[in-house]
Parts: C-alpha cells; structure tokens; sequence
C-alpha cells in the first residue's frame, strides 16, 4: 500500500476536526463498518443490488471518433454516466445506505451539490424504506431545479439552504447540524471521499468499484493497463474510486482535474489543490480556499458538484507524495467539453465530467496513438442542460 | 493549577455558582467589545467566553450564527479581536475564554496565537471542532503560556470518552446538555442530573454546563447539579438588543449573596 491510513490520516491529511458529540456516531460508524465490509452477506447484498439495480458492470468504451478528432491516445471512456440515476453517486449512496440499514438506523441525512448525491441518496432510500431529508444549498436548487423535484418524487425532503454562499458547502454545514442534533437515529451518508474519519475511506471503498473494473475490462481488451487516467474532481469520489485501484499502478499516470471557474488567476473558482491552502473543514485537514485570517472563501465553478472549496484527504496525500497530478479547467473549457462529447460521440457529459474530459483531450494530443488514456465519465448531462443552454447564450428556461 | 481553574475554584467555594457568559467579539462592531466585557465584569461573572466569528461555524445555532456574520461583516478576524482585547487588557479582572473554531488558529499560526492572546487576557480556549484525539498540534503551546484547554463533553460520549475527557479537561469541563448545536431549548433531558453527578465524581475540575441554557430557572436548576452554567445565546440576543436587565437577572441567579 502506498496511502497510509494511520488514525483515520492519508499523510498529514484527513483526521476527525468534528464536534464532541459525532465522535460517538463516528466510532459507532467505524466499527460497523469495519465489521460489514468483511461480511459476505453484506457484500453479497451490496453486489446484488449494483449489478441488478443500478446496472453494473459499466462499460468502458473505446471513443472512436473523439480519439480521431483529438488525434493522439486512444481514448476510453468509463461509462459512470449509465448507472441508475445517471452518475457514479449511486455507488456510495447504496453501499452506505444499506450500512444504515445494518446498523438499525432508519433515518437518513445528506448534502447535494449538483444534486446527483441527492438523487442517488433518495433513490436507495426509497429502495430500502428509508426516511430521507437532503440539504441543498439555494444557489443549487436553482441550478439544478430538475433534481430537486427528483428527489421530492422519490419522498425525499429536500430543504434549501439560504446560508453563506448558497452552495455545497453550506449544505453539509446543515447536514452536519442535522446528524449532531439526530445522532440517535440518523446516519448522514456524506457523498463525497471528504469530511472526517472513516468517511473518506467509507466513500473510496464504495467507489473503488469504478477502477477495479476500469483495470479488469481494460485489460479484456488492450491486454495491457492504461497510461493515463484522468478524472474529475470536487471533494473527490469518482476520482479516487477510479483512481485506488491503480496506485501501485507506477506506470498509470492519474490526472485530477480541478474546476478552475474563470481561471485560477481571478480568485473564482474551486482548485482547492492548486488555489488553496491546507485548513481544517468539515471534519478533515485539507487543501482548504481561504483567506489569511482562516475564513473559508466561496468557491466559484459552473458545475455544481465541483462547487466545494475543499478536496479530500487522500487526494491532497496522492498529491504531496506525487503520485497523482492536479490540474485544472476552466468553466469555458468544460462548455466545450461538453460540445466536443456531444458531437464526436453522441454522449452529453454532466458539466463536472465535462471538465475532465476538456483536460484529457488536451493530455492526448501530446500523447502517441499506442498510449491509452481513460476517463471517467462520472455522469450524465441531462440535469445540467439549463445551465450550458443558458451559458451558450441560450433561453431555455 | 490554571489561572482559569482557580478562579471558578474560589467561586465556588463561597457557596456561588460560576456564570460564563457568551459574546460573540465583533457583534456591534469591535469598538464595542471593551465596554461590553467591563460592564459583564462589574455584574460579577465568573468569566467570559469570547466568540470569534467563523464562516463555517457548524457547532452553532441560529442566533450565534447570524451574530457571528454581523461580526464577519463588521470585519472582525481573529487578528483584530485580539488586537483589540490587548488595547486594554489591562482593565480586565476576570478570566478570558477563547471560543474559535480550529481554522482560524491555524491561520494565526499556533504558537503566536498563544502567545498573543496570552497577553491579550484569554485563559482559556474552546475550540469545538478539535475533539480530545486532535488537540496534539494546539496543545503544548497552549500549556506553555499557561492557556486552558477546554474539553467538551457530550451526552453521547461513552463512559470510557467521559473518563478520558474529564481527566484531559482544563480549566472546566463545558458540558453539553443536549444533543445538537448552541441556542436556547425549552426543555432538557430527565436523566441529566445522573449525567453530571457522573462527571463530577470522576474529577476536580470544575463541571460547567452549556448549550440551551436560557432562564433564571435553567441556570437555577443547572446550578444546583454542576459549578456553574455558560450562556449563550440569550447574553448575545440580550446584548444585540441592548437589554442589560436580562442579563443581570441571569448572573443575579448564580449568587448566594445579592451582587453589591
């Protein structure tokens, strides 16, 4: 293993900065989990529903024309967009829906961004028969009014958070209040690779799902691993789940391409890696976007999953031992990211995958036609088709 | 012993009951800060806790919350607060309590934190998203210039986290009444009176009660079960309206003897 996971730390990140109250929920939690993911009937369970209700295995598809256009590797896609719910989300939200279920609470908690955790959180409560409550930043309910009343028809209370800036990370402070004041019966499905101890881990083991697969079919059919995975990345779940299982990988070269808004120049945008400094929220020491006197900034991104101003902790630790690379796109790059899927391949990306496929086609180019570079297409872009219509000049809404 | 210790100590010993109030620094602009602490030390608190206005402050409720953005658009930092308490720093007679989430002070940068709001009167620093497991990087500093760490304990925490926090505990032990954020509650849980006798036979340290605390009968009631009670929500309210005579009703409660 190359990620140290001493007391819940990846490196010097990570850790479990929460109120006195969660650290009971939080061990509570630790040892269930470490109790279930051992468990065959729990994992029998969790294999069930992900390959007959969420549709798994996902493809990984060789794009054929986009590969032409760009002209450099053969570029693959992993089709996260295909699961149940449209993104990777359901992945996590499942895994630890059913946890709650096994450690008899009946209530659930989350936070959304763009409102695919939301969606995917409601969806397996539904399944389960679980109570739900969401908390979703205003700004975002705007943004993405189509999953908002996703949710409602799933039976979710979605409850809009006015605080702040209106976004992500507003809502996991409500979340956070939510579960402190519920502990008893609540369990908070956090979705993304961030917050304290164990969640990190819990949401990467969920999603590992995406690489491990990606490794397997690539394998199938290239008879040989990729030499570059690029993924996109907000607090980072689809990233490390695609990312873990190459990290001993030396010869795979991971990319995590960070929303970069206007441009990391202006102050706009959501690069915790790149733009920010290590600070404690939420649970975690992180890279963190902030000011000299330790206030945490908003974060700016077109995408409303990327929209966080801090990263998960085994992101920062892949990035200070160097394993992975952080870069970044612009939200102009993600637009034509977008258009580019869309016309060469027929797939219309969410706008936080988008990003990572405007990084890769500029990485394939400088790279030869017998290289191969992955991406993960985290979701799809059917909820995001207001915001790209109305950023191309559109009317739509 | 902590100067913070042996003030609630003596307190106590007269047959009183410690009262902390809660003011968020910044609040009404930081030129009010000054007026503000003299004028609680003149109705005889024990202490006061001092709120440095965060961003993300998710241990709060409501009423703090919206005090701590008056506070932020008011533009006070950390920095500045403690600027200010050091502008008269002299004048002050009763222990002050630092209450900041851990950003801030990492910003600052640990060990001139302590140095500077050592000098600025602080004894003692709350610091509620560092449970016990995380103080390692806060601590030694703190011991160094003779600065309390304060230790929360909840109702969730088990009898095993109980023994380890009260032991750890400095200055007080600020125990939380409710499961949940600040702000000010109707009722409380029947089985808190088991909950306090329990953490004060497990130490010396003063027992202080917080969160939800409201009344003169809340402080009455918490008061006959611990050292003494911290208030929040109601002295930030209380002192945004420029309501004193709330105030002094409150304090009035944690006194055997009438305030002169």
């Amino acid at each position: 293993m190359t990620t140290t996971e001493v007391k819940g730390r990846f490196g010097r990140f990570g850790g479990q900065f929460v109120p006195e109250t969660l650290m009971t929920a939080l061990q509570e939690l630790e040892e269930a989990y470490d109790k279930y993911k051992i468990d065959e009937d729990f994992q029998n369970e969790l294999s069930y529903y992900l390959k007959n209700y969420v549709g798994r295995e996902t493809p990984l598809y060789f794009a054929e024309r986009l590969t032409a256009h760009v002209g450099g590797a053969k570029i693959y896609l992993k089709r996260e967009d295909l699961n149940h719910t449209g993104a990777h989300k359901i992945n996590n939200a499942l895994g630890q829906a059913l946890l709650a279920k096994r450690m008899g609470k009946k209530k659930i908690v989350a936070e959304t961004g763009a409102g695919q955790h939301g969606v995917a959180t409601a969806t397996a409560c539904a399944l389960l028969g679980l109570e739900c409550i969401v908390y979703m930043g205003a700004e975002d309910v705007k943004r993405q009014a189509l999953n908002v009343f996703r949710m409602e028809l799933l039976g979710t209370k979605v409850v809009g958070v006015e605080k702040g800036s209106a976004t992500l990370k507003d809502a996991v402070n409500e979340a956070l209040r939510h579960w402190v004041t519920n502990i008893e019966d609540t369990h908070y499905i956090l979705g993304s690779a961030m917050g304290p101890h164990p969640f990190p881990t819990i949401v990467r083991d969920f999603q590992r799902v995406i690489g491990d697969e990606t490794r397997k079919q690539i394998i199938e059919v290239e008879n040989r691993l990729p030499n570059a995975v690029v993924a996109c990345i907000g607090g980072g779940s689809n990233s490390i789940g695609m990312f873990y299982p190459f990290v001993e990988d030396q010869d795979v070269a991971l990319y995590g391409v960070e929303a970069a808004g206007l441009g990391i120049e202006t102050g706009k945008h959501a690069a915790a890696i790149n733009g920010g400094q290590t600070g404690v929220l939420h649970g975690a020491f992180m890279y963190l976007l902030q000011d000299e006197n330790g206030f945490v900034q908003e974060a700016h991104s077109i995408s409303a999953g990327l929209d966080y101003p801090g990263v998960g902790p085994e992101h920062c630790y892949l990035n200070d031992i160097g394993r992975a690379t952080y870069v970044n796109a612009t939200d102009a790059e993600a637009l034509e990211g977008v258009q580019l899927l869309c016309r060469t391949e027929g797939i219309l990306p969410a706008l936080e995958s988008a990003h990572a496929i405007a990084y890769a086609s500029k990485l394939a180019k400088t790279m030869s036609p017998d290289e191969i570079l992955v991406i993960c297409l985290s979701g799809r872009g059917d909820k995001d088709v207001h915001t790209i219509s109305s950023a191309l000049g559109g009317d739509l809404a | 012993m902590s100067q913070l210790k042996e003030t609630i100590l003596k307190t106590t010993a007269n047959g009183d009951k410690a009262f902390v109030p809660y003011i968020m620094a910044g609040d009404g602009g930081l030129d009010k800060l000054q007026s503000t602490i003299l004028k609680l030390q003149e109705l005889g608190v024990t202490a006061i806790e001092v709120g440095i206005p965060f961003t993300d402050p998710v241990a709060d409720g409501p009423t703090i919350e919206r005090a701590g953005e008056r506070a932020l658009a008011n533009g006070a930092t950390l920095r500045k607060i403690i600027e200010t308490l050091r502008s008269f720093a002299e004048q002050i007679t009763v222990p002050l309590v630092a209450m900041t989430y851990l950003n801030p002070i990492l910003a600052y940068g640990v060990e001139e934190f302590a140095r500077d709001a050592k000098a600025a009167g602080i004894r003692g620093v709350i610091i509620p998203d560092m449970p016990l497991e995380e103080s390692s990087v806060v601590h030694p500093p703190l011991k160094d210039e003779g600065i309390a760490l304060v230790q929360l304990v909840s109702l969730a925490s088990s009898p095993e986290r109980i023994e380890r926090l009260t032991k750890a505990s400095e200055g007080f032990i600020y125990a939380v009444t409710v499961n949940g954020i600040t702000g000010a509650r109707q009722s409380f849980a029947d089985e808190l009176g088991e909950h306090f006798k329990m953490l004060q036979s497990s130490t010396d340290t003063p027992v202080l009660a917080g969160f939800g605390i409201s009344t003169p009968d809340h402080v009455r009631n918490f008061g006959a079960i611990c050292d003494g009670v911290i208030v929040g929500s109601k002295i930030v309210d209380s002192l945004a309206n420029d309501d004193w005579a709330t105030i002094e009703d409150l304090v009035k409660v944690s006194k055997v003897a009438p305030v002169k």
